[in-house]
């Protein structure tokens, strides 16, 4: 029982020096996911476009299920390659990001709460599931390879997987 | 050889496997009524149906389209709601150039068969990605409220 309580009293003391890890260790990961490639495709209603983030030209939308209206389908136009030399971009399950995981309008501290609330991030309850998106989704990997010269995220995606894994270590911490 | 399902029919072709679907309809098949446009899936003169979807056969991978099926502006008036388009093209005069008209044919009847009475919202959201050069926008959204048979008006 004494060892039991000890075992619980040491988890929450762990739990909470998480909880209070420097939120500036949120920075880096940030000035990634807040790039273009990441955010035009984490909005509400439609997709976006370029360094500037126009709205997706020939009004294209979110649609029911975030893959485009009824008959003007994210597939109609993205293949599961770059095409066009480069110029129509392309990965396999071309998509927006589920509305839940939107990121339009948020700030820094928004974002970073998004990533750690499993009814946000697409249930992805801690710091090694958030990663697993962040290594394998082929949506996220596109953007270390966009092609065309766009403009792509400041670091490698190496060094992203070892700041997100800072991050997590230190139990999410989030700008205040 | 690429075994391909275009309209109903198997066509068997020679191509490497990230050649456009547009290359393969007109410079293989010699089906030209599918036109190409930008080549960059920015205009829509190239759309087709795969699957029932529209999509842009000039940046479509024929080795993407393998096993699916594939319905060109050749068939279209094949199927009830492709006829009914076209002949609501017809009788308002829609074209004018007529270069843009088979991508818009083949998008406004995959609206159709999705949203048999669209609004002119869905109509927009269907068809913003055919561009017309001579701007027939008006008459085209009057025949798709005519083939939707709402006579012409929203």
């Amino acid at each position: 029982m004494r060892r039991r309580l000890m075992l619980a009293l040491a988890l929450i003391g762990g739990a909470a020096a998480a909880a209070q890890g420097d939120p500036a260790l949120f920075d880096p990961v940030a000035s990634v996911v807040m790039t273009p490639r990441c955010v035009n495709c984490h909005q509400a209603e439609a997709p976006r476009q370029k360094d500037i983030g126009v709205i997706h030209a020939q009004q294209v939308v979110r649609g029911k299920d975030g893959h485009g209206s009824a008959v003007l389908q994210c597939a109609a136009c993205h293949q599961a390659v770059n095409t066009a030399q480069g110029k129509v971009p392309g990965a396999p399950n071309w998509h927006l990001a589920p509305l839940s995981m939107r990121w339009q309008g948020l700030d820094k501290k928004g974002v970073c709460e998004q990533m750690r609330d499993p009814k946000r991030n697409g249930n992805r309850k801690g710091g090694e599931a958030v990663i697993e998106h962040m290594k394998t989704d082929p949506l996220v990997l596109w953007a270390w390879n966009p092609g065309a010269n766009r403009t792509q995220p400041p670091m490698s995606h190496e060094d992203f997987v070892k700041v997100l894994q800072q991050w997590a270590d230190a139990g999410m911490p989030c700008p205040q | 050889m690429i075994s391909l399902h275009i309209n109903g029919k198997t066509k068997q072709v020679e191509a490497a496997p990230d050649t456009p679907l547009l290359w393969v309809l007109r410079d293989e098949l010699h089906m030209s009524g599918t036109k190409f446009g930008c080549g960059m899936a920015l205009c829509g003169a190239c759309t087709v149906h795969v699957d029932g979807q529209p999509a842009r056969a000039c940046v479509l991978p024929v080795s993407a389209a393998v096993g699916r099926k594939i319905v060109t502006i050749e068939a279209i008036g094949d199927t009830p709601v492709g006829k009914r388009v076209q002949q609501a093209w017809a009788e308002i005069d829609v074209p004018q150039c007529g270069y843009c008209q088979s991508g818009q044919i083949m998008a406004a009847s995959a609206l159709l068969k999705a949203i048999p009475k669209p609004s002119d919202k869905d109509i927009d959201q269907a068809m913003s990605g055919n561009i017309c050069r001579c701007g027939t926008y008006p008459r085209i959204r009057a025949a798709i409220h005519k083939a939707a048979g709402n006579g012409g008006k929203a």
